[in-house]
C-alpha cells in the first residue's frame, strides 16, 4: 500500500529553533528513513514545504476561479511537509513515524483511481 | 416460528450444542475467514448466516460430528458465492492487509478444517490476530468494543446496541464504519511485534474490561444483567494469558475480573433488585473463582501504568472477597489501595470510591471532605450524588440526604439503580418521620 504521511506543526516552532534543535530535526528525519527501510517500507517521495505565507489557494466553483493568498484553512498547526511511503501496512508507517520530530502526523492510504 | 438466535447465550441450557458452537467457533470462524479472504464485511454476514442455518438444520438433521468444520464450510461457501457475484459485476472491493503466510495458512485450514475441540497452534494464532486487530489503537475506543463484541464474541447488533446503551441503528452504522476502516486504513490482520506487545496489550485489556463491565451495566426496563458476558471476557483473558504468558496487565485483569465475577449470584435479589456489596450473601460468592484469583494476584509485583491500575483494583476486590463478613472488612487497607490508585490515575471516580472506604474508616464527614468540589470533575454523575446522600444520612442530616437522592434520581433514567435509589429515599423519609430516629 502507498501511504501519504502529512506532517503538521506550528511554524513558529521551526522558526524559533536553534541550530542544535534543527540538527535534532534532521537526525530524526534520518531515523524515520532508517526505520522505514528496516520495516519493509520504501520512501517514494518527500518534501519540506515553504511556510504558509507563501501558499496560494485556487478555488474553482463552476466557471468561477478565484486565486487568493494564503492556505486553504487557517489553523494553529500547518502542513509543513509530507512523505509518500510504500509500506506493507499501517503499523509499519506508525512505527517509522514515532521517530519524527514533535509533529502531528496524519497518515492516509493512497487509493488507486481506475 | 422461532426467532433466530442472536448470540452465544440465547440458549437456556449450558450444553445446548448451538450455544456451545457459538462460544467455541464464532471467533475462530471469523478469524480464519478474515485470514483467508481479508473481507470483514463479507465474513461477518457469512458467519452470521452459517449460524442461522445451523439453528434451522441441526434440530432437524442432528448436530454434525464436527460442528466447527460444518460452520466453517457453510460460512466459507457463502463468502465464495458473494465473491463470485462481485466478479460477475466486475466490482473490485478493497481488501484488508493480510500477509501471504497468514493467508496461505488460513486457506489450508479452511479447505481442510481440522476436527475436534483441540485448537491447533495456528488456530490460536488466528484468534490472537483477530483480537489485536479489533483492538487496534487506530480504531476509536467505541469501535474497538463494538468490533470485539461482534467479531470475537459474536453478539448481534441489537444486543451490542443494548449493552452500549445506544440505538440499534446507531450501533449498526458504527460497526459498518468500523469494518470500512478495518479494510481501508491499512490496519494489518496481525499480532504486534514483540517490542510493541505491552502497549498493545494495554489496549486489548481495556477493551476486555469494558466488555466485562458492559455485562453488569444496569439495563433499562426489565432486561437482566449479562453476567455471561463476564464469562466471555474472562475466557478471552485466559486465552491471552496462555498464549502470551508473563504479561502483568493480562494477569492483573484476569484476577480482577474473576474476583468481581465471583459475586455475580449475590448481586441481585430474587426480585431482580440490586444488592449492595455490604448486604450481599457472601456464601453465594463463588469460592473457586476467588481461590483462582488470589494466587494470581499474589504473584504480581508492584508495577506501573495500566497493569498497576488493574492490580490495585484487584487488591481491593480481594479484600472484599476474603473478608468473612462485611463488618470485618479491612477498610484501612482498601482506602490505602484507593489512595495509590488515585495517585496513579488521577481519576475522580477513584476519589469517589476512596471516599466510600474512608467513610467506613473515619466516618461520613471525613469522606464528604474528600468529595468537596468533585462535582466539577464529575458533572451530572448520579453515583456522586447518591454517595453524598448516603453520607449525609449517616451524619444525621436527613434533609441534605433527601435532596441528594432526588438529584441522583433525576440523573438515572430507570433500571435497578433507579429502583434502589427510590427505595433508599423512601427508607430515609420513613426514618426521618419516626421519633426515635429524630432523637438520635
Amino acid at each position: 500500500m502507498r501511504f501519504v504521511v502529512l506532517l503538521h506543526q506550528d511554524e513558529q516552532v521551526w522558526r524559533d529553533a536553534s541550530p542544535t534543535q534543527r540538527e535534532e530535526y534532521y537526525r530524526r528525519h534520518d531515523a524515520f528513513a532508517q526505520v522505514t527501510s528496516r520495516t519493509g517500507c520504501t520512501i517514494l517521495a518527500g518534501e519540506a514545504l515553504a511556510g504558509v505565507e507563501t501558499a496560494t489557494t485556487v478555488r474553482r466553483r463552476g466557471e468561477q476561479v478565484s486565486v487568493t493568498e494564503g492556505p486553504f484553512a487557517e489553523t494553529a498547526e500547518q502542513l509543513g511537509g509530507f512523505y509518500l511511503v510504500e509500506a506493507p501496512h499501517l503499523d509499519a508507517v506508525i512505527e517509522a513515524s514515532r521517530e519524527l520530530p514533535e509533529y502531528t502526523v496524519e497518515i492516509r492510504p493512497a487509493i488507486d483511481v481506475a | 416460528m422461532t426467532t433466530p438466535p442472536s448470540g452465544p447465550h440465547e440458549a437456556s441450557a449450558q450444553d445446548d450444542p448451538l450455544a456451545r458452537a457459538w462460544r467455541e467457533h464464532w471467533g475462530r470462524t471469523v478469524a480464519l475467514l478474515l485470514g483467508q479472504f481479508a473481507r470483514p464485511d463479507l465474513v461477518e454476514d457469512a458467519v452470521a448466516e452459517a449460524f442461522a442455518s445451523a439453528a434451522q438444520r441441526w434440530p432437524q438433521d442432528g448436530v454434525p460430528d464436527s460442528p466447527g468444520a460444518w460452520l466453517l464450510t457453510a460460512a466459507r461457501r457463502r463468502v465464495v458465492d458473494r465473491l463470485r457475484a462481485e466478479a460477475v459485476h466486475r466490482r473490485k472491493e478493497p481488501l484488508m492487509v493480510v500477509d501471504a503466510r497468514t493467508r496461505a495458512a488460513a486457506s489450508a485450514s479452511a479447505t481442510d478444517p481440522s476436527t475436534g475441540p483441540a485448537e491447533d497452534e495456528h488456530l490460536l494464532d488466528e484468534r490472537l490476530r483477530l483480537i489485536f486487530t479489533c483492538c487496534h489503537p487506530a480504531l476509536s475506543a467505541e469501535a474497538r468494543v463494538a468490533l470485539t463484541l461482534r467479531f470475537v464474541i459474536g453478539l448481534d447488533v441489537p444486543e451490542i446496541a443494548r449493552l452500549m446503551l445506544v440505538r440499534p441503528t446507531t450501533m449498526a452504522a458504527r460497526i459498518t464504519r468500523a469494518k470500512k476502516r478495518l479494510t481501508a486504513s491499512g490496519i494489518p490482520f496481525d499480532v504486534p511485534p514483540a517490542g510493541r506487545l505491552d502497549e498493545r496489550l494495554d489496549v486489548v485489556a481495556t477493551v476486555l474490561y469494558l466488555v466485562f463491565t458492559a455485562g453488569y451495566h444496569p439495563q433499562p426496563g426489565d432486561e437482566p444483567l449479562r453476567g455471561d458476558l463476564g464469562d466471555e471476557a474472562i475466557r478471552l483473558a485466559r486465552v491471552l494469558d496462555s498464549l502470551l504468558p508473563g504479561h502483568g496487565v493480562v494477569r492483573a485483569l484476569l484476577a480482577l475480573m474473576l474476583l468481581q465475577h465471583s459475586r455475580r449470584d449475590a448481586r441481585l435479589d430474587p426480585d431482580g433488585h440490586l444488592v449492595l456489596l455490604h448486604d450481599q450473601d457472601r456464601s453465594r460468592w463463588r469460592r473457586t473463582e476467588i481461590e483462582e484469583a488470589l494466587p494470581l494476584l499474589r504473584g504480581l509485583p508492584r508495577t506501573t501504568g495500566q497493569a498497576e491500575a488493574y492490580r490495585l483494583q484487584a487488591l481491593v476486590a480481594a479484600e472484599h472477597a476474603t473478608a468473612p463478613a462485611a463488618a470485618s472488612t479491612r477498610w484501612d487497607v482498601i482506602a490505602g489501595h484507593y489512595a495509590e490508585l488515585e495517585d496513579l490515575t488521577g481519576s475522580p471516580v477513584v476519589r469517589l470510591a476512596r471516599a466510600v472506604a474512608v467513610a467506613e474508616l473515619d466516618g461520613p464527614d471525613a469522606a464528604l471532605a474528600l468529595l468537596e468540589g468533585l462535582e466539577t470533575r464529575l458533572p451530572d454523575h448520579h453515583r456522586l450524588e447518591a454517595v453524598r446522600a448516603e453520607l449525609a444520612w449517616q451524619a444525621g442530616r436527613p434533609q441534605e440526604a433527601a435532596a441528594g437522592f432526588l438529584r441522583a434520581l433525576a440523573l438515572v433514567p430507570g433500571g435497578p439503580e433507579h429502583e434502589h435509589l427510590t427505595e433508599r429515599l423512601a427508607a430515609l423519609r420513613t426514618e426521618a418521620l419516626t421519633p426515635e430516629a429524630e432523637a438520635g
